[in-house]
């Protein structure tokens, strides 16, 4: 699904984010990639999303380099992969409802569909009923629920997700943990960057670990730090 | 772009005027300001532009023939020449005729000249085809033989292509100015309100939306503030230009001045004033959006 060779990042400020990172993330794969803070975790997601190209290496998405992605193919990229991030982004001016239909408007979806995935996206994270309350009236796990929901409610083939629990209490991050894994039983391929190495140490999954830009441990059911 | 878009797009240019419901009348004001100063310096350019014809149409070159002159040949040289409309032979009887008749009441004076006696030479009206081509024409027709003399309104000639040089000039770059003016003015509008849905956009960039998408709302936005400037602007032109019109006709000036009413010009001017407005409208927002689409 996703395919990163020798993949280096120099920002132009002259840091190297990521130094030669070679991954391999299959169809239906649930990795955390985890390591201390600026050791290259949202780099990685930004260059699987392309927002950023990287300096050296290739890039591959279903087979594809996105490196040769042209305006179009960068939108269908983006289509197909769901974002959640640490800080929500949610619309503060639109309820929890037109929030979710949002991903599918921008995108060009009947309002038809729009009814009819939108509650089945919200049922999924369990929050019937909350569809017309705004963002600034739910708790932050709940907010954090919306965005997980506006990033599937498009069906994306991968989900991305960059420290969604920084901003959660401790029940909460487990509770969303028990979301993604569910989501994860469908089919869909989720990469989780964290430094939560408690929920890490617990889940016993892929683990991709990355230290000052490199890639330093990468085992399944492995854990936060090396043999613990 | 899928319908589904469009409607999206609508809506949001709406709401988002909506919004910034007075911020956007007073851009459409400054818009239809900027148009109407332009537009009326367009009507003013026409009618100038028509009053110039009209003065050209009656600068004439008198090419005044000697005695023995070969009239025949003469009107044949001047008839080839590149510039001239009309050339009119005028005898020497109907020079002394016509200049009894601008004498008056004062024309006996001129009696006893018909006939053996008249000094006049004979002579031919050559009219040019525009005002700045007579002082050449009239330089080259001195050369030719049995031709005694060419007069014609040397300064005056001068003046009026120096004046319809500079009225361009200056109408040009008030136009120039004035656009530029007119496109900040919806850039500063425009990007107001994408500074207030800038999280908005950049979301909508995360969650896979084309760069028509995110644009779409904020360019229909413009062209419609644009284009309500402009109709503004147009109303009060074409409103102005009528009574104007009407009281200069009250007047009886337009024996002096003949105003442009013909259709056929003024309908392209307000026209193209208001594809103008949409336009403005239309580029603005593009150079508002564009830096805040980089994702």
């Amino acid at each position: 699904m996703i395919q990163l060779y020798n993949v280096s990042k120099v920002y132009d400020s002259g840091i190297p984010a990521v130094s030669d990172i070679s991954i391999r993330i299959a169809k239906g794969e649930f990795v955390f990639l985890v390591g201390p803070s600026g050791a290259g975790k949202s780099t990685v997601t930004r260059l699987i999303f392309r927002e950023q190209l990287p300096t050296t290496g290739q890039v591959f998405f279903r087979g594809k380099n996105v490196l040769r992605f042209g305006q179009r193919d960068i939108l269908q990229l983006r289509r197909q992969i769901g974002m959640v991030f640490q800080d929500f982004r949610l619309l503060p001016r639109k309820t929890v409802f037109e929030n979710v239909a949002f991903a599918l408007e921008v995108i060009g979806r009947s309002r038809r569909e729009i009814r009819e995935r939108v509650p089945v996206a919200l049922a999924q994270v369990g929050l019937q009923g909350k569809e017309e309350a705004f963002p600034d009236q739910l708790s932050g796990g709940e907010q954090q629920r919306v965005g997980v929901a506006r990033a599937i409610v498009k069906k994306p083939l991968v989900i991305l997700a960059d420290e969604p629990t920084g901003n959660l209490d401790p029940d909460t991050s487990w509770e969303l943990m028990g979301l993604f894994e569910q989501i994860n039983r469908d089919g869909t391929t989720v990469l989780i960057a964290t430094h939560a190495w408690d929920i890490v140490n617990r889940m016993r999954k892929r683990v991709i670990a990355l230290e000052n830009g490199r890639l330093v441990r990468d085992e399944e059911q492995g854990s936060y730090r090396h043999g613990a | 772009m899928a319908l589904n878009s469009v409607c999206y797009g609508v809506r949001q240019t709406l709401v988002s005027l909506l919004r910034n419901l007075w911020l956007a009348l007073a851009s459409s004001a400054m818009i239809a300001i900027s148009l109407m100063v332009l537009g009326a310096f367009l009507l003013a350019a026409v009618n100038a532009g028509q009053f110039m014809r009209v003065i050209e149409s009656t600068v004439e070159v008198n090419v005044f023939l000697k005695e023995d002159a070969d009239v025949r040949g003469i009107q044949q040289r001047l008839l080839g020449l590149g510039g001239v409309e009309q050339v009119t032979f005028v005898s020497k009887e109907q020079g002394l005729q016509e200049f009894q008749r601008s004498m008056g009441d004062k024309a006996d004076l001129l009696s006893g000249f018909e006939g053996e006696n008249n000094p006049l030479p004979d002579s031919f009206r050559v009219r040019a085809e525009s005002a700045d081509l007579v002082p050449a024409l009239a330089h080259q027709i001195s050369f030719y033989a049995g031709v005694d003399k060419v007069l014609y309104g040397e300064e005056y000639v001068e003046w009026l292509v120096k004046i319809t040089r500079w009225v361009n000039v200056i109408c040009l770059g008030a136009v120039a100015v004035l656009t530029v003016a007119a496109v900040f003015l919806i850039v500063i509008t425009i990007r107001l309100s994408v500074v207030a849905r800038q999280d908005e956009i950049s979301i909508m960039k995360y969650l896979g939306a084309s760069n028509w998408f995110v644009r779409g709302p904020f360019v229909l936005e413009g062209m419609l503030v644009g284009f309500t400037g402009a109709l503004l602007a147009v109303a009060v032109l074409g409103a102005g230009y009528y009574y104007l019109v009407a009281a200069l006709w009250q007047m009886t000036m337009l024996f002096f001045v003949q105003p442009v009413i013909d259709t056929a010009v003024l309908t392209p001017i307000m026209g193209g004033l208001l594809a103008l407005g949409l336009l403005m409208g239309g580029v603005g927002s593009l150079i508002s959006v564009r830096k805040y689409l980089r994702v």
